[in-house]
């Protein structure tokens, strides 16, 4: 138990357009939502004095970074006390999370938090990128066959291009140790497009079967072509404040409650001690050392889903089921649907809303926790919401809360 | 042999530096090797300049058995590297160190057969300069 975090407060979220190849600039996309999150925190832009962003510019591949804070920072002319942007740490909300403990050190007042995707403009018409084929950028040398260095040589030269290679691997354990099937993990997807059917904004709206899950190309087994996310363009933002700013706010604020950053098994996709887990299972164990709130009390919950197995394991991971069951947790649906007992991903996660890489599902915990998710709305009061992003040895989890004062 | 010989698969050679080219290099005379703590008997993979279980420094690459089982696997369908052609990927627990693993590819088997548990050996395929550790079945 600490309070922590409750000096922070989500006071403003901002998105923009989010679509298949938009054919605009990451820093257009950036502005737009962070001149929306601003404005919707109340504040204007001279009152901005924190950045912080992920993964920061030049890594990964094509569309993956958006623009790096300094981009940012020069092009919206912002004065800052702290700033922050990097791939390292828990996940994507590493950056939401650096936010939190800078407005807790007094560091900062008002931070600017975004992260930005151009994947499906800048992947064209070629279809998703393995890892390593592009040529550099992974520590190789330099001309003929390419080559890669650091930790990736330990998986591409066999051809395992891709997360969907190495967390395939995971599920297949999962499956072999729990008894876990397809048609389970389907129900992750099915519930997604299920959702992204009332949100106006998800890219995939039409109805899925069981049948049409069956019936999509194998990916890598277990995962077919409807367990994968959809990339897409788009920027989401928000501005993390000091508490006090709560009262100045027009709409309910968004409490943070606690966060999840643990990670005690080896940081790496094959030789971390349990695949069927690996980092978020400490990361959602730290999570609930630090609030009096359990999973019972969480309303509704917004888990990554890069994969879909990875929502599975973060149910698991954070306690609404025991580890090995979400499999029988999620059977025929019902229990994550909007209507059910713990509604998932009410957006329709990356899965059919798009690959806004863990903010979307940030970003829609709190449309829920202030009663904005229109059609999607759960029903009742959303008092509590909880968030987790990553996957493999990267994960960050964080309980959001409708805040009282 | 090259990258792209005909039959052969597509492969990504690893870069190599003092640290690991006794690993890529090891199949030479048939033997998997990886780095091993001469004071407590620890293998390290990847490799590492300090044991993380006595903190010994002295270390060597040692030869191991080669021989090991699937604890995962996952049959790849999708053509990153413009191949059609599904194939096996297996993360390989080695007989000798619980936890000690490799990702790598399952030949000589039909990808239908392919299970977690299965018993493996190493085979090496050569591209120069590099012998890459791959697994078979073994039916001792």
């Amino acid at each position: 138990m600490t309070d922590f975090e409750r000096r922070s407060i989500i006071s403003g979220i901002g998105q923009s357009a989010v679509g298949r190849r938009l054919g605009r600039s990451g820093l257009e996309l950036t502005i737009e939502a962070a001149l929306a999150a601003v404005a919707d925190a109340g504040l204007e832009l001279t009152d901005v004095d924190g950045l912080a962003t992920y993964p920061g510019a030049g890594i990964g591949g094509p569309g993956f970074t958006g623009p790096g804070s300094p981009e940012v920072q020069d092009a919206l002319r912002l004065n800052l006390s702290w700033h922050s942007g990097g791939i390292e740490g828990p996940a994507q909300l590493a950056a939401v999370v650096n936010a939190v403990l800078a407005v807790g050190a007094g560091l900062a007042r008002h931070v600017l938090v975004y992260r930005t995707v151009t994947e499906s403009t800048e992947q064209g018409a070629g279809g998703r990128q393995g890892i390593g084929l592009g040529g550099g950028g992974l520590g190789g040398g330099g001309g003929g066959a390419p080559s890669v260095g650091g930790a990736f040589q330990w998986s591409i030269p066999f051809r395992a291009y891709s997360a969907a290679n190495w967390l395939a691997m995971c599920a297949q354990r999962h499956f072999h140790e729990y008894g876990t099937t397809p048609d389970q993990m389907a129900m992750i997807a099915i519930n997604g497009r299920r959702n992204a059917g009332l949100n106006p904004k998800a890219i995939y709206r039409e109805p899925m079967t069981l049948a049409d899950y069956r019936a999509s190309r194998m990916i890598t087994t277990p995962f077919r072509l409807f367990d994968c996310d959809a990339p897409v363009d788009g920027s989401t933002a928000l501005i993390v404040s000091a508490v006090e700013h709560a009262a100045d706010l027009d709409h309910p604020a968004v409490g943070v409650e606690a966060m999840g950053t643990a990670l005690r098994g080896r940081p790496s996709w094959d030789q971390f001690d349990d695949m069927t887990t690996m980092a978020a299972r400490d990361a959602g164990a730290q999570l609930w050392t630090r609030t009096d709130l359990t999973p019972a009390d969480v309303d509704v919950a917004q888990l990554y889903d890069g994969f879909s197995f990875l929502t599975m394991v973060w149910l698991e991971a954070l306690g609404f089921c025991a580890k090995g069951e979400s499999g029988p947790f999620i059977e025929g649906g019902q229990r994550i649907a909007l209507d059910g007992e713990l509604p998932v991903n009410t957006h329709g996660g990356q899965l059919s809303a798009g690959r806004l890489h863990g903010f979307g599902h940030l970003h829609e915990a709190c449309v829920q926790l202030r009663g904005e998710g229109g059609e999607r709305q759960v029903p009742g009061r959303v008092e509590v919401a909880a968030v987790a992003n990553g996957g493999g040895p990267n994960a960050g989890a964080m309980l959001l809360t409708r805040h009282r004062w | 042999m090259g990258v792209g010989e005909v039959g052969a698969p597509f492969r990504v050679l690893p870069a190599l530096s003092e640290d690991n080219r006794f690993f890529w290099t090891s199949g030479s005379d048939g033997r998997l090797r990886f780095l091993r703590c001469q004071s407590c008997g620890y293998y390290l993979h990847p490799p590492s300049p300090r044991c993380p279980r006595c903190g010994g420094v002295e270390l060597a690459p040692e030869p191991v058995s080669g021989r090991g089982t699937v604890h995962s696997f996952t049959v790849n369908h999708q053509s990153w590297d413009g191949s059609p052609e599904p194939y096996a990927l297996v993360l390989v627990e080695l007989a000798e160190q619980v936890g000690l693993r490799l990702t790598s590819n399952l030949v000589g088997c039909p990808l239908e057969k392919v299970c977690i548990g299965m018993d493996v050996r190493v085979v090496f395929e050569h591209r120069e300069p590099v012998w890459f550790p791959l697994f078979e079945p073994d039916d001792r």
